[in-house]
């Protein structure tokens, strides 16, 4: 009888401490998100996996420039950031897509803010191939009967080359996990938004990672951003149409919007962006900070 | 036996304690495999009742999730994917496996052996997205030279990751099952004239049975469970498996590098845990045969 006593107090006494410390962390975590009166204010900023670096690189910069404002950087994917915007969770959300009208809103429901957009950079897809593959030109029309549903191209033959490093001649079509934003931003380009990919490519993880399989693959077709190009691969030139001029991907021709796939790459604020936020995005739309976009492979909004 | 103190009046309280402590943490496994099974099927239950098409999913194998007009949700070639990599996979490691493990434990000499035993627990140490980068660079260069494919993430490339990492598994635990084989076993067959080898095969095999089993299971379940290698050196591509050059994509892999940027609560997001609910089912129906086996065995 002792015995049981016992272990009837000690069981109250363990669920007792463990609700406490629920209710411990629940607390405390509420009472982070509310306090920013220090003198010292801090930037949270979040979103897309493209631009974490450039997001990363901007944040690093600027604790040489401003010695009160902080940033805070995470990635997690352009859907991650704005649902944090929608919270209200984040000063600055990076998306390498714009907002769907859902979002915005979502948001000015549960925040009572409309979010307001900032081009901050291009991103310009290129088309890689392996270095020794012949062909430099391709269409946009061509690249979806590569990669689109039912596509007529299969072989290298086809698009007029002799690729002779690639013993079957067949494409071997490379592309991204299939809700990564620049698949969204691919397919949309080459097929609008009534038909998909075929399946059968292979669908890697990330944007590097694509052009390392295409600097070892003879037989490869890939697609991934333009600052991600090294020495195994080759860029192709890329047109509309077969009788439009072909564009090579690079700073002049996305400026000037003859590449045909870049895309703007965007930050969104909760309103008219006040105090520290103000600052930093106007730091980060001056020529000191699109220079860092150029420095990271982007593509910045004018030639310095 | 009598001198032992009378267990309800004397005992210290700190047992009392210990001993409560020590079934909360056997209750604990009961209460977390529930609650991840009660989490997985509670995020995907309304579309697996409500709109998913349980025969396509299980027998199409077109993987649309993210189309804008036409989503699709059939995972016929993930489920291939993930039981060819591992069938091969096993192909490879058991053998492989059971071999290193009776070499450690009946021909070794001690030092030998501790080298052999440490060697081995740091392979099973090396985190898998180090095994998948080596797939990715290093195994697809080999193997388009090896075989003149035209590239190397195959399932091939996958099966060999996965061998190297369950291996290290069957060898440590087919090793302790083969070490609890009593010696007087193998005292006693030595002394009716029996060779190495007859001692091996006839006794030590037999006797060890239910424990390398064990080994084998393990070993497969950390393969069909394994999720990073196999996303980076399979390709990664929807495809039906026609040979080990096939490249392949597993349902691990589709949960991993999907569900990152899903978003939460919708269609998608839910299918992906219906994926989850059926690796659970996969592993539960293997855990199930294991038992079986396991009982048959003893029974006869």
């Amino acid at each position: 009888m002792y015995q049981k006593k016992h272990v009837i107090i000690l069981l109250n006494l363990l669920l007792f401490t463990f609700t406490t410390f629920l209710i411990g962390c629940s607390s405390n975590s509420q009472g982070d998100s509310g306090s920013s009166n220090t003198k010292r204010s801090i930037i949270k900023n979040k979103g897309s996996d493209t631009m974490v670096n450039l997001a990363q690189a901007w944040a690093e910069e600027y604790t040489e420039v401003s010695a009160t404002i902080s940033v805070e950087v995470s990635g997690g994917g352009s859907g991650t950031g704005v649902a944090a915007l929608i919270n209200g969770t984040v000063d600055i959300a990076n998306c390498s897509r714009q907002i769907k009208e859902k979002e915005k809103q979502q948001a000015i429901e549960n925040t009572g803010k409309e979010p307001i957009e900032f081009i901050v950079g291009y991103d310009a897809l290129a088309v890689y191939v392996h270095k020794d593959n012949p062909i430099t030109q391709v269409t946009i029309s061509q690249l979806a009967e590569i990669y689109g549903e039912n596509g007529k191209i299969m072989k290298w033959d086809q698009l007029g080359v002799a690729n002779s490093g690639c013993k079957s001649d067949k494409i071997i079509r490379i592309s991204r996990q299939s809700n990564s934003g620049t698949f969204f931003y691919f397919r949309e380009a080459l097929l609008g938004k009534n038909r998909d990919f075929e399946l059968g490519s292979l669908d890697l993880h990330g944007s590097k990672d694509v052009v390392e399989v295409v600097g070892r693959t003879p037989c490869s077709i890939g697609y991934s951003g333009m600052g991600y190009a090294t020495d195994h691969v080759k860029m192709l030139e890329v047109a509309i149409d077969y009788n439009a001029p072909y564009y090579a991907p690079n700073l002049d021709n996305v400026i000037a919007k003859t590449y045909p796939i870049a895309r703007p790459l965007y930050m969104y604020s909760l309103g008219e962006p006040d105090g520290a936020a103000k600052v930093y995005l106007d730091w980060i739309l001056s020529d000191e900070g699109q220079k860092i976009v150029e420095k990271l492979g982007f593509v910045p909004l004018t030639k310095n | 036996m009598n001198k032992q103190p009378n267990k309800t009046s004397n005992r210290p309280f700190s047992e009392t304690i210990i001993e409560l402590f020590i079934r909360l943490c056997g209750i604990s496994s009961i209460i977390f495999v529930f609650g991840i099974f009660f989490f997985v099927f509670k995020e995907g239950a309304s579309f697996l009742f409500n709109g998913l098409n349980i025969w396509e999913f299980l027998t199409s194998e077109e993987w649309y999730p993210t189309s804008l007009n036409n989503k699709r949700y059939g995972t016929l070639a993930l489920i291939l994917g993930t039981f060819s990599v591992t069938t091969l996979a096993m192909l490879m490691a058991v053998p492989f496996g059971l071999g290193a493990a009776i070499f450690v434990s009946e021909f070794c000499s001690p030092k030998l052996r501790e080298t052999f035993k440490i060697v081995i627990e740091f392979l099973a140490a090396i985190p898998s997205v180090v095994w998948g980068f080596i797939g990715l660079t290093l195994m697809n260069q080999l193997i388009i030279l090896v075989f003149n494919a035209p590239i190397g993430l195959t399932m091939l490339n996958g099966s060999i990751m996965l061998a190297l990492m369950s291996v290290p598994i069957i060898v440590s635990i087919a090793e302790d099952a083969l070490k609890a084989v009593p010696d007087s076993y193998r005292e006693a067959a030595e002394a009716l004239g029996a060779t190495k080898w007859q001692v091996i095969y006839r006794v030590l095999l037999p006797a060890a049975k239910n424990g390398l089993l064990a080994a084998v299971l393990l070993g497969a379940a950390r393969s069909i469970g394994e999720t990073m290698a196999v996303l980076m050196a399979t390709g990664h591509s929807v495809n039906i498996p026609t040979s080990p050059l096939s490249w392949i994509r597993t349902l691990t892999a589709t949960i991993a590098a999907e569900l990152g940027e899903v978003a939460r609560g919708g269609e998608h997001y839910q299918v992906l845990f219906i994926i989850g609910i059926l690796l659970f089912t996969i592993t539960f129906i293997v855990n199930l045969i294991a038992d079986l086996v396991i009982k048959g065995i003893r029974q006869s």
